[in-house]
């Protein structure tokens, strides 16, 4: 029988499930609820781990860094300006090659302030060095949350799951949440080769010279890139115990026969198949839904995208200045193909700007039109002055 | 798929309503999806909140454009456009204080009113309008069945405020005729 959950609580009973010994956080909108429902879980005796308040997110991501190092399985959340906050501590987590896991219930970063969905925030820590998996909806919310824990124990290297502010943190829907026999047969209980331990010291953090930082910067690119396998195993690893996976690096949903691709990541892909489907006069589209963001799955990219006319690339983050951000990264991976296909790149809902059903036709009518550059769909510049449109 | 929207003020328990609603409707073996619309909350402004109910996954995350009903926990809101994009031939059920029944107005579908904070300070001894608006609500258009919110109740509450929930769904659902909007349901929600 599914639980009727709000996703917020449901990744703080997925974390739970996991057994993390430290928790730290800072709580900041939209990422809140999940750490009220941790810390409501531990106060009630449901969970036992040191669950320690901080005063930033700074604080809370080195926290999890010390307490990863020092052995323990270590979780922390957070959103927007809370994890540029944490930036510095993001990329000497990945640096490092220190496993831990951190959800970040993506949210617009400022200026503006605001407090609603997009995905500027992990795209602004997107070259950190992380593992990042996108969740389409709350079940995979739950089910990538859990797999993330075993994923960065076996790559040693840390793991964000960006779920969407407000669109899946604060909706409620039927969730199945796996038992705890399953959760400890998936995960067993772990131990990091490289722990900080006073019987075997090793220097952690040292300063490395031009000599070798080359190679390090190397080691740990292809050591994220490696981590492609991994994820697909994992994933298939959770089928095997759950029955259910969760997307493995990407998956094709819609027509496999349709000429127009929509390439997107998060839960806006859930909008796009129900218009797709309930409007049946409209061209029928190949929906890539991208869950591994990195390690980046061009090749995999490649061959969903065989057969395609037209791949219309959304975004929800932009580079000022440049234009997309997963769009070029598309465009990379599939420059040199013969007949692959041209290549629209929007962004939509930025800000938390409603992307209703119809963005599924404006999308598609992309392809019919003559190519343009890249631009925000869903933006009205005859709100601004002359001089800004 | 049926679409309502919930109006109210921040402190009303606008998203306790979409979330019981959306509750009672999946231990009843229904889909259903619930959410906020995401404002910055504070108490006594303006805020709304979406349900979904379906046979199917429901797949789409936009806001709730054009609800088939609309659920309105201040009456004061029903001057302030909350009735845009009610689908013709739709339900709007308002907490209504007033000895004359609402005004219809500009609405495009009939609007019935209860006093259901009144209701609630009775029995639970708080004005909070939402649980005997979602009684009223299920009364009239038999979505659900009245159990199936009591079991959402029992989710939330216990002993004896759970028991004057009871007593408040049952008085609420007496109040307003059964089935009324049982046909509007069924062919707005198809």
């Amino acid at each position: 029988m599914p639980l009727a959950l709000e996703g917020s609580q449901a990744v703080a009973r997925a974390v739970a499930l996991c057994r993390p010994q430290v928790v730290a956080a800072y709580p900041i909108t939209p990422q809140t609820h999940i750490v009220e429902g941790i810390a409501r879980l531990v106060a009630d005796g449901r969970f036992a781990c040191e669950m320690v308040s901080v005063e930033s997110e700074h604080s809370a991501a080195t926290v999890a860094l010390g307490a990863a190092l020092a052995g323990s399985r270590a979780y922390t959340a957070s959103s927007s300006q809370g994890i540029l906050l944490m930036s510095e501590v993001l990329y000497n987590i990945a640096g490092l090659r220190v496993p831990l896991v951190m959800t970040c219930a993506n949210r617009a970063l400022g200026a503006p302030l605001s407090i609603w969905n997009d995905q500027q925030d992990s795209m602004a820590v997107r070259d950190a060095g992380w593992i990042q998996l996108y969740c389409a909806n709350n079940q995979e919310a739950v089910d990538t949350t859990i797999q993330a824990f075993r994923l960065a124990e076996a790559t040693e290297l840390p793991v964000m799951v960006c779920i969407d502010g407000f669109t899946l943190t604060h909706t409620l829907e039927a969730l199945d949440l796996p038992t705890q026999q399953q959760v400890d047969a998936f995960l067993p209980s772990y131990s990091f080769s490289r722990a900080l331990d006073p019987a075997a010291p090793i220097s952690v953090g040292t300063l490395v010279a031009p000599e070798y930082f080359s190679e390090v910067r190397h080691a740990h690119h292809r050591a994220v890139l490696a981590a492609l396998d991994e994820v697909e195993a994992v994933d298939a690893a959770y089928a095997r115990i759950t029955g259910r996976a969760a997307g493995g690096l990407l998956e094709v949903r819609g027509d496999s026969a349709a000429r127009i691709g929509i390439l997107a990541l998060g839960s806006v892909l859930g909008t796009l198949e129900d218009a797709m489907m309930r409007q049946p006069e409209l061209p029928r589209a190949r929906l890539i839904k991208l869950r591994a963001f990195r390690p980046f799955p061009a090749g995999l990219l490649r061959r969903a995208c065989a057969g395609l006319e037209h791949l219309v690339v959304l975004e929800r983050a932009i580079a000022p200045g440049s234009g997309g951000i997963l769009g070029p990264e598309a465009a990379l991976a599939l420059a040199g193909l013969d007949d692959g296909p041209r290549l629209h790149n929007v962004a939509a809902g930025l800000g938390g700007r409603d992307l209703p059903l119809e963005l599924y036709s404006d999308l598609i009518a992309l392809a019919a039109a003559p190519p343009r550059p890249f631009g925000i769909i869903d933006a009205r510049p005859e709100r601004l002055p002359v001089e800004d449109r | 798929m049926l679409e309502i929207r919930i109006h109210g003020r921040g402190g009303q328990g606008n998203v306790v309503a979409a979330y019981l609603l959306a509750t009672a409707a999946i231990g009843f073996g229904r889909q259903a999806q619930a959410f906020p619309a995401f404002g910055a909350e504070r108490r006594g402004a303006p805020v709304a909140a979406f349900v979904r109910i379906d046979d199917q996954p429901i797949l789409r995350r936009c806001q709730v454009r054009e609800p088939a009903f609309l659920i309105v926990q201040d009456q004061a809101l029903m001057h302030g456009g909350v009735t845009a994009g009610l689908k013709p031939g739709g339900g709007v059920l308002v907490n209504w204080g007033g000895e004359d029944a609402p005004e219809r107005g500009a609405v495009q579908g009939e609007v019935i009113g209860i006093p259901a904070a009144r209701m609630a300070l009775e029995f639970l001894g708080r004005p909070v309008p939402n649980t005997a608006l979602l009684a009223a609500f299920l009364a009239l258009t038999g979505v659900l069945p009245l159990q199936a919110l009591l079991d959402a109740l029992a989710q939330r509450f216990k002993d004896e405020v759970l028991e004057n929930n009871r007593k408040l769904v049952e008085y609420a659902a007496a109040r307003v005729e059964a089935g009324r909007w049982r046909e509007a349901a069924h062919a707005l929600g198809a």
